[in-house]
Parts: structure tokens; C-alpha cells; sequence
């Protein structure tokens, strides 16, 4: 057992353990800090898999964006008044099953299934330089699509939160 | 590098998918939901992430910026969305938003 199994098992169970928090606490403060570590796990595991440049988006845009505005969105639909910060689950059995056969399904394709790998030495380097020249040639249309996604969203995510003036 | 058997990527992000699809059926917070969903997401990316890695080639981690992006410009507009049903009805329970059912 060498460095990168141990570190490939701390960050998988880091990741795992507070997924599962996330879904099962009641508290939806609790959650979004559960998701906290488990961005931090998932961009570890990034590391690992030599994608460095998206593991420093992950924390970038997912810690950064995505849960501080989940933890806006869990203030602002709080009443301030009676503390209502508790929520409780619903369809226990029924959801139980359906995920079972849904984890047997994925984990037996996941091993199953003879996926191509390519030989360990003969791997080639995966690095950001590699990662700029194609956003910039061959996926240029769709980099430029994705700023407009972004001002649209931005527009309209504006659009609909605000309160009306009557 | 990638001493790791490429099958325990894949079985991570198996059960990282699992979690977020129980999140989505047994949670009624809508913002938990929305949590729930990223979960998926990042699991999916995980997978395009092995992938990408283990074959050598950097689309992959292309596929892996884009998805990204579209989920940050869902989570802004799902939270906007969130935000305007909370104020109409005071409520984010999924199961009392239900306008268009019949």
C-alpha cells in the first residue's frame, strides 16, 4: 500500500462520509458545510487523477460560487421568525429500493464492463497547456456559447429574484 | 502516477451518484434537492475526469469545464427560482408546490 492508495482512500472517504451527511442532516446549514468537504474531497481526487487545473476550478467555482450562493439561498428562504431550518424526509421505503437496485446496477457496470485502458507508460500528459490550445482551437464556438450561457443566466437569474415594484 | 486501479474511480462515482439520487427522492427541502443534484454532477464529472485520464486524451477534461459552467448558471437561476417561490408561498417543501398538478 503506497502513497497514492492511502491518499486515494483518505480523499474517497472524505468525500463519501459527508455526501452521505449532506443528505441524511436535518439541519440545511449542516448540509451545505457537508457539501463544503466534499467539493474538497472530489478536487483531491482531481489531483490524484493528474487534472490539476480542474481541481483548482472545482474549489474555484463550486466552493466559491455554487455554495456560497446555496447558503444566500438557505438564509433568504428561512422565516426569521419561527426558526424553520429543520426539514425531514419522506418516501423511505419506496426510495430505498429504487436506489438499491439503481447502486447494483452502476456498480456492477463499473466493474463489469472491460473498459479500454491504455498502458500506464504509455499515457500522455494531460497538462493545462494541453487543456488552453484546445478551448482555444477546436472547442473555441462552444468556450464562446459559454459566455453567453453565463450572461443569460446572470440576466435572468437577476430578472426573476428581484421583487417586483407595484 | 495513476497507481490506482482505474475501477475505484468509477465505483466512487458510482456511489457518489447513488447519495445524490436518494438526496433527490427521501429529501423535501428544495435547496437539499439542489444540493442533492450537484452531487450527481460532480459525480458524472468524476467519471469524465477517470476517463480522460486513464486514456490519456484531454477532452474529457473539456466535457468536465463545460459542465461546470452550466452548473453554475443553473444553480443561479435554480436558487432565483427557489427565492420567487419562497416569497409567493412562503415555502420551499417541494411537495406543496404543486400549482401544475391537477
Amino acid at each position: 500500500m503506497n502513497y497514492y492508495d492511502i491518499l486515494f482512500y483518505l480523499f474517497a472517504i472524505i468525500t463519501l462520509v459527508s455526501a452521505g451527511f449532506v443528505v441524511t442532516t436535518r439541519n440545511v446549514i449542516y448540509s451545505a458545510f457537508f457539501l463544503l468537504f466534499t467539493f474538497f474531497g472530489v478536487a483531491g481526487i482531481y489531483v490524484l487523477l493528474a487534472a490539476d487545473f480542474l481541481a483548482v476550478v472545482q474549489i474555484m467555482v463550486y466552493v466559491g460560487g455554487i455554495l456560497i450562493l446555496l447558503l444566500f439561498g438557505v438564509m433568504l428562504t428561512n422565516k426569521i421568525t419561527n426558526v424553520d431550518i429543520r426539514t425531514g424526509t419522506s418516501n423511505l421505503l419506496p426510495a430505498s429500493i429504487a436506489i438499491g437496485l439503481l447502486m447494483g446496477a452502476l456498480v456492477s457496470a463499473m466493474i463489469y464492463t472491460g473498459w479500454k485502458v491504455q498502458p500506464a507508460s504509455e499515457i500522455p500528459d494531460t497538462s493545462i497547456k494541453n487543456l488552453g490550445a484546445l478551448l482555444i482551437t477546436d472547442y473555441l464556438l462552444i468556450f464562446e456559447l459559454l459566455g453567453i450561457l453565463l450572461l443569460i443566466a446572470l440576466i435572468g437569474a437577476a430578472s426573476i429574484a428581484r421583487r417586483d415594484k407595484e | 502516477m495513476l497507481q490506482v486501479p482505474m475501477e475505484y474511480y468509477l465505483i466512487l462515482s458510482a456511489f457518489m451518484f447513488t447519495v445524490g439520487v436518494a438526496g433527490v427522492l427521501i429529501r423535501r427541502n428544495a435547496i437539499v434537492v439542489f444540493m442533492s443534484i450537484e452531487l450527481m454532477l460532480n459525480s458524472a464529472n468524476l467519471t469524465f475526469i477517470t476517463f480522460s485520464s486513464y486514456l490519456g486524451n484531454s477532452i474529457g477534461q473539456i466535457f468536465v469545464f463545460f459542465v461546470m459552467t452550466v452548473a453554475a448558471a443553473e444553480a443561479a437561476v435554480g436558487l432565483a427560482i427557489i427565492i420567487a417561490i419562497f416569497r409567493n408561498k412562503l415555502s420551499v417543501n417541494i411537495d406543496e408546490i404543486n400549482i401544475f398538478k391537477w
